[in-house]
């Protein structure tokens, strides 16, 4: 990949660490005209670089994380699926309004010799695919169509993965026209109601209700620089601050890291990611993915189903900070 | 008694100053129309349900007083009045969230932005939850989450039916995730009280939108709106952005939510307590079928009570 290709992916704190590598490149070419042997100061300096983007990562502001979760690089929903699964059959349509909605894919699959259902919010590739994929922004077939396939592993006894990657469900005329507010409060509903395993992971960005509309299972996970926030900084900033040039106080204010939605009982797991993030060894980050739902699985597996329900009610039940003192 | 057949009545009697009619209307005797801007005597519009005699405009009503419009005299009892939000994110955007909550419940003498209860309405029990857009555009954080789900239970377990009369900006933002998540714990109540068979319905006022609008809103057995309410998932704002063309004058309205097929029905205010007392009598089983279900009863209840066949006769 040329240097010309990268710039634009080159998120503004990888910069010192940027420089470091292409110094090393200096050095190693210089050294290999000249007939020098730096194989000493090279290794120094490599150490030097991956120290420091250990140290870069793991003091990321949740602004940057913010970055890192919208990374154009960023493994989507079906790069994971790739990744982990034996087996693959994408499934289409919600069945209701005449459309598939490319924004939220779903279908049959084998994970670890378990078949399951898999769905979630896909981005696109590149442009292109970006604008066939309306950015991941999800309309109310996409989740009419999850819905479908959710009633679907319902019925097979099937296990439910999701994942979640959205800026937010699309906000626009034909969205409204036809019931985006129904569409999400319709899965909420409906999801408390199953009787398999379910098991979310947010693997990029978390956009609120948008991303809660596949996002009500037994256990949550997300992934180390994943965000889930309940509106976009941007537009919270917009709001709160009148001045959407505060998003990083507004990304800070409303919490929404990983370790955050831990401390706020939230979160089930945190999911550690290569350095330098998931786009950076995106087959690692997958296995580290397959892993935590291979166990999350195993683990739910030994619930009846009656018992997994009221779990999952109990679980979003006590969420929720207040003061009640006594009368 | 329009305020043109006041001021004649006034003029008889003698001229009075700019002074005294300015004074009565902070005095609040009289009420301006945030629609057509006539002013009508506050007593006539209290009891015409704050609904504009002139224009029909459907002022804003405070929790309380649609308590007073809806429940019978004399027959609430608020539940889980108690309850107060607190600063959990240590939110602080241009101001604290805690000297926000400070001044919001000293200014409005709310404790946050719902009131629930259970009450009779034209003598039938319902559990009844209102939210209140004066108490910071009746979002929706931990506290709102906490009562409607504490008041759905109650009516799951009471079996009596739900009314949420709703009217909200969407989830707190100054609650963060933990505002997001009382979308999904609110849904879970709702999915209980359904299996349940007991029925549900919210009544949306202006405006319902956001968090609210894709949760317990849009959740209903039957969906009443008031009219001209706005009703929208995403923000009109938001919308134009993201199309940057120009929308439909009815766009996100009541109406056009029934005409899309979203709301059964739209309901003016002074009609409204009639019609839920009439919905709820056609949902009540005729008096022999009492103790049966079409659905599965808690499974605490021993099997021959939860299905008494021998009741079970047609009269
Ligand atoms: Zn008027």
């Amino acid at each position: 990949m040329s240097n010309a290709e990268r710039r634009p992916l080159l998120l503004d704190f990888e910069k010192p660490l940027v420089e470091l590598e292409s110094r090393i490149i200096q050095i190693r070419e210089l050294a290999e005209e000249n007939n020098v042997d730096v194989s000493d100061q090279i290794e120094q300096l490599e150490g030097r670089a991956t120290q420091l983007r250990r140290e870069i990562f793991h003091s990321l502001t949740p602004a940057q994380r913010l970055q890192v979760a919208r990374h154009p690089r960023r493994p989507s929903t079906l790069d994971y699926i790739q990744a982990m699964t034996d087996e693959w059959v994408e499934l289409h349509g919600d069945r209701s309004t005449g459309s598939d909605d490319k924004a939220l894919v779903g279908g049959v699959a084998r994970l670890a010799g378990r078949p399951v259902v898999m769905l979630g919010h896909q981005k696109g590739r590149d442009t292109k695919d970006n604008v066939a994929r309306n950015f991941g922004m999800a309309s109310p077939s996409g989740y009419r169509k999850a819905m479908r396939l959710m009633n679907h592993a319902n019925r097979f006894g099937m296990p439910i993965l999701t994942f979640i990657d959205t800026p937010g469900a699309y906000a626009g005329v034909e969205a409204e026209r036809l019931g985006q507010g129904e569409a999400i409060a319709y899965n909420l509903r409906e999801m408390f109601r199953l009787d398999v395993p379910i098991v979310c992971t947010v693997i990029g960005e978390g956009g609120s209700g948008g991303a809660l509309g596949i996002g009500v299972g037994d256990r949550l996970l997300m992934f180390e620089h994943s965000v889930y926030t309940v509106a976009s900084p941007e537009a919270c900033a917009a709001i709160l601050w009148k001045d959407a040039g505060k998003a990083p106080q507004a990304a800070e204010a409303l919490r929404i890291t990983a370790t955050d939605l831990q401390n706020l009982g939230i979160l089930d797991e945190i999911l550690p990611e290569p350095d330098g993030g998931a786009h950076a060894n995106p087959l690692a980050a997958a296995a580290t993915l397959k892993q935590a739902l291979v166990s999350s699985l195993d683990h739910l597996s030994t619930h009846a189903a009656a018992e997994l329900r009221e779990l999952r009610y109990q679980k979003f039940r006590d969420i929720g900070v207040f003061l009640e003192p006594a009368t | 008694m329009s305020l043109f057949d006041w001021f004649a009545n006034r003029r008889k009697a003698g001229p009075i100053s700019k002074e005294r009619q300015e004074r009565e209307i902070a005095d609040g005797l009289w009420s301006k129309c945030s629609h057509c801007g006539v002013l009508t005597y506050a007593k006539d519009l209290r009891s015409n349900a704050l609904v504009c005699p002139d224009c029909g405009h459907h002022n804003r009503v405070g929790s309380d007083e649609r308590i007073e419009q809806l429940i019978d005299p004399q027959t609430w009892c608020s539940l889980s009045d108690q309850l107060r939000p607190t600063d959990p994110l240590e939110f602080r955007d241009r101001k604290s969230y805690t000297d926000r909550i400070q001044d919001t419940q000293a200014k409005t003498g709310l404790n946050d932005s719902v009131i629930t209860g259970v009450g009779e309405l034209h003598g039938l029990p319902v559990a009844l939850g209102v939210m209140d857009f004066r108490f910071m555009g009746g979002s929706m954080g931990s506290v709102v989450g906490e009562k409607l789900t504490r008041l759905i239970e109650q009516g799951t377990r009471d079996r009596i039916p739900v009314i949420i009369v709703c009217a909200s900006g969407g989830a707190r933002m100054q609650e963060g995730m933990l505002s997001l998540m009382q979308m999904a714990k609110i849904s879970g109540a709702l999915q209980r009280h359904q299996e349940a068979g007991v029925l549900y319905m919210p009544v949306l006022s202006h405006p319902t939108t956001g968090g609210v609008t894709a949760s317990f809103a849009m959740l209903g057995d039957i969906i009443i709106a008031e009219p001209e309410a706005t009703i929208a998932f995403a923000g009109r704002r938001v919308v134009e952005q993201t199309l940057r063309e120009k929308l439909p004058d009815d766009f996100q309205t009541a109406e056009y939510l029934l005409n899309n097929g979203f709301v059964d029905m739209i309901v003016p205010r002074t009609q409204l307590k009639k019609t839920l007392a009439q919905l709820i009598r056609l949902h009540q089983p005729i008096e022999s079928r009492e103790h049966t279900n079409h659905t599965m009863p808690p499974t605490s209840v021993p099997v021959l009570d939860r299905f008494p066949l021998t009741t079970h006769t047609v009269d």
